[in-house]
């Protein structure tokens, strides 16, 4: 490993480098005092680098020890499948919108899903900040969920409704298929619903980003949540930006914290995005906004659109999932299937 | 708390000379910057960037609230939970108590169909005492169109509720609290929206109405990407006005003609169908609302107001709370009232479409009968 991939400052890497520190190694057998005397530096910033230095080496080193990964942070693909598969998706309450889906949100996952006004974004976010609170025994994650409200749109009204039909549906379940099994009460009551759902209300693109930055702290200190929501992505970058370049490389960073959060805590990410006109092949179309780079940076996107008289989901990109669109509706009680179709799921 | 000076967050002294050397003041200037970015311009290592990172990112993140105590809140220091009753007893019900606070509320429909006559209405009422059903306010009413008639208002005031306008000293306080305002130019009006948000709180201001934005914006600019970004501005504004107030605000909304370019479809449903289906979905009426999607997605709730064979509708065309309704109204010398409180379902493209049929038919069928 080479000197300029340390993580120290720009100055202490030009010292190291005209005083012909190239390498790693070269670092690994001096004494903090001679690499003072040599950089000029004083012997406490010398020792910072050292640390700095033997720190990645050492991370190399690992490299070749550890009989289970070969690399370090390698995970093997039959090991991920497995692990997959362990894994519990967050339903939509939606049956077709799951089988397009493979079995609802993904944790470990940044899901974006965007679609014209009214078409029921808001919904399906607080729908999904429910539905993770159902317990493990009816087959949920039993999580807690954040909820990041950029516009205002958050109805704590409408979070009751849903959570008092999930919990209602969840009696029905228990009174259908488990009647021997008495164990599994549900002591759930709507209130325990909505106090789990820790909302956030953001009210500028700094804060944005700020909170997406301490999410990590948040989480640590509140393991079980396993939904992030964010609604809407985009709403601050569309008003408040003029320099464009500037944008992309804010929002880049924003995806990479969100998919390492996803990663580390397992957690299921769920970007809620906006639409925009867009001119393609000389004619305008609809498209989802924040550009083109963007679209790059979420695992899987789902559309939601007007088919006839009826809502629709698109799969958009996936890395895993078929391109298919399923029927849904809007119901009091939540997210629904749409009544009007049996067996209506189209494989495109 | 995005401006907030780095120099008040308890960053070690080290780095904090060095923030205040590069003149990032602030943390917006902060997190605007990558790690990397930082790094080179503060010229420290990474470690202590990200340190100095999460610890500013701490201090700005907004605090959470739970969902139930959000509600709990709401139920102890709102009047009705949040929620200003118009008076149609129908659309109230299907809006959970009516118009919600801190908010945007958008009424949207082609000239004459009555959106003014609805906001001449809701001022009225939130100028009410609170045993009338009103909020007991004052209510600042902007009024682009110069369409506001006092006259009117008071004659609403009068037929509606009459054992108050009936004295005049009431009918004078009621009226004396709606505040006109009327912008020529969008600068103007500009001005006036940050007047507004100083003396919002201190005035006892219970709601605004905006009596159109879209005149305000199609008055100034041609279409494209300029006209784009100066109402996002505005949006952002109205929006903060309205959630920090906790204020329900009320803007209309004017049609246009849809253009034969109009983007109604994604890519993939072109790609699917070969435009069998697009001259289908093309709405018959030709009629969209003249601020584009993304002022449709600032809005948190829409209600059209349509005519369609010789009846007036209003719909809930975009609510987080309300299905999808349509409600039959008229509109008589006491203001807007509904003929039935039942709600019609509405379905797929129904719901965002905005008809004008028979619309000078009613107007017809007046002057007919008044002959």
């Amino acid at each position: 490993m080479e000197i300029w991939r340390l993580p120290v400052s720009a100055s202490q890497r030009g010292k190291l480098i005209s005083a012909g520190y190239t390498t790693l190694s070269s670092l690994s057998s001096i004494s903090s005092s001679d690499l003072a005397r040599e950089l000029k530096v004083s012997e406490s910033e010398a020792l910072d680098i050292l640390k700095v230095a033997s720190h990645s080496h050492s991370g190399g080193s690992e490299m070749s020890s550890g009989n289970c990964s070969i690399f370090e942070g390698a995970q093997n693909a039959w090991d991920m499948l497995h692990e997959e598969e362990s894994l519990v998706h967050i339903t939509t309450s939606s049956a077709d919108l799951d089988n397009i889906l493979g079995g609802g949100i993904h944790c470990k996952e940044v899901t974006e899903i965007g679609g014209v006004p009214g078409i029921g974004k808001t919904q399906l976010g607080i729908q999904i900040a429910v539905n993770v609170q159902i317990p493990h025994d009816f087959g949920g994650l039993g999580g807690k969920a954040i909820y990041i409200d950029t516009e205002g749109s958050f109805m704590v009204e409408r979070a009751l409704q849903i959570a008092e039909a999930c919990i209602e549906d969840m009696s029905e379940y228990n009174r259908f298929l488990r009647k021997d099994f008495q164990a599994c009460e549900i002591r759930m009551q709507p209130k325990d619903i909505l106090g789990n759902i820790f909302y956030f209300r953001i009210c500028s693109y700094t804060e944005q980003i700020a909170l997406i930055n301490y999410l990590d702290k948040f989480i640590s200190e509140h393991k079980d949540v396993k939904v992030v929501v964010v609604d809407s992505v985009t709403f601050h970058f569309r008003q408040d930006f003029d320099d464009m370049a500037l944008r992309t490389r804010v929002l880049s960073g924003m995806a990479l914290k969100l998919m390492k959060l996803a990663k580390k805590f397992s957690l299921a990410v769920v970007l809620l995005n906006q639409v925009t006109t867009k001119l393609s092949e000389g004619s305008f179309q609809l498209a989802l906004a924040l550009g083109d780079s963007w679209s790059h940076t979420c695992t899987n996107r789902i559309v939601l659109y007007w088919n006839g008289n009826e809502r629709y989901a698109y799969i958009d990109k996936s890395p895993s999932l078929r391109s298919a669109s399923a029927a849904y509706s809007v119901t009091p009680r939540g997210i629904r299937n749409s009544s009007s179709s049996c067996k209506r799921i189209k494989m495109m | 708390m995005a401006n907030k000076l780095i120099s008040e967050i308890p960053l070690p002294k080290s780095i904090a000379n060095v923030f205040a050397a590069r003149n990032i003041s602030t943390a917006k200037d902060a997190l605007s910057l990558t790690e990397f970015e930082l790094m080179e311009l503060l010229d420290v290592g990474l470690t202590e960037v990200r340190s100095a990172l999460s610890q500013i990112s701490e201090i700005v993140a907004p605090p959470y609230q739970t969902a139930l105590s959000l509600m709990e809140q709401r139920f102890q220091n709102e009047h009705l939970g949040g929620h200003f009753p118009t008076g149609l007893k129908g659309l109230d019900s299907a809006l959970c108590g009516g118009i919600p606070f801190g908010v945007l509320t958008e009424l949207v429909g082609p000239a004459g169909i009555g959106k003014t006559q609805f906001c001449l209405k809701l001022s009225l009422l939130a100028s009410l005492p609170t045993n009338y059903g009103g909020l007991d306010g004052r209510v600042i009413y902007i009024d682009v169109e110069s369409k506001f008639s006092s006259r009117r208002l008071l004659e609403i005031g009068l037929r509606s509720f009459p054992e108050i306008f009936q004295m005049k000293e009431m009918a004078q306080e009621m009226a004396g609290r709606v505040f006109v305002l009327r912008p020529s130019s969008l600068s103007e009006f500009t001005q006036s929206l940050q007047q507004i948000k100083v003396s919002l709180l201190q005035n006892q201001v219970k709601m605004l109405v905006i009596d159109s934005m879209a005149a305000l914006v199609s008055g100034e600019h041609e279409q494209g990407v300029h006209r784009q970004q100066t109402l996002s501005w505005h949006i952002s504004f109205i929006k903060s006005l309205a959630e920090f107030s906790r204020i329900p605000v009320i803007v209309t909304n004017q049609v246009r003609s849809q253009s034969h370019d109009e983007a109604s479809q994604y890519s993939f449903q072109v790609q699917s169908r070969d435009g069998i289906v697009e001259t289908l979905t093309r709405y018959d009426s030709h009629l969209v609302a003249a601020l584009g999607i993304h002022w449709a997605h600032a809005v948190t709730t829409r209600l059209v107001l349509e005519a369609k064979s010789g009846q007036r509708f209003i719909k809930v065309a975009k609510s987080p709370i309300s299905p999808p309704l349509a409600f039959p109204f008229h509109i008589t010398s006491s203001g807007i009232s509904l003929i039935s409180d039942e709600g019609m379902e509405l379905m797929g493209p129904e719901i965002n479409s905005i008809h004008c049929q028979g619309h000078n038919e009613i107007i017809n069928f007046r002057m007919d009968s008044l002959v």
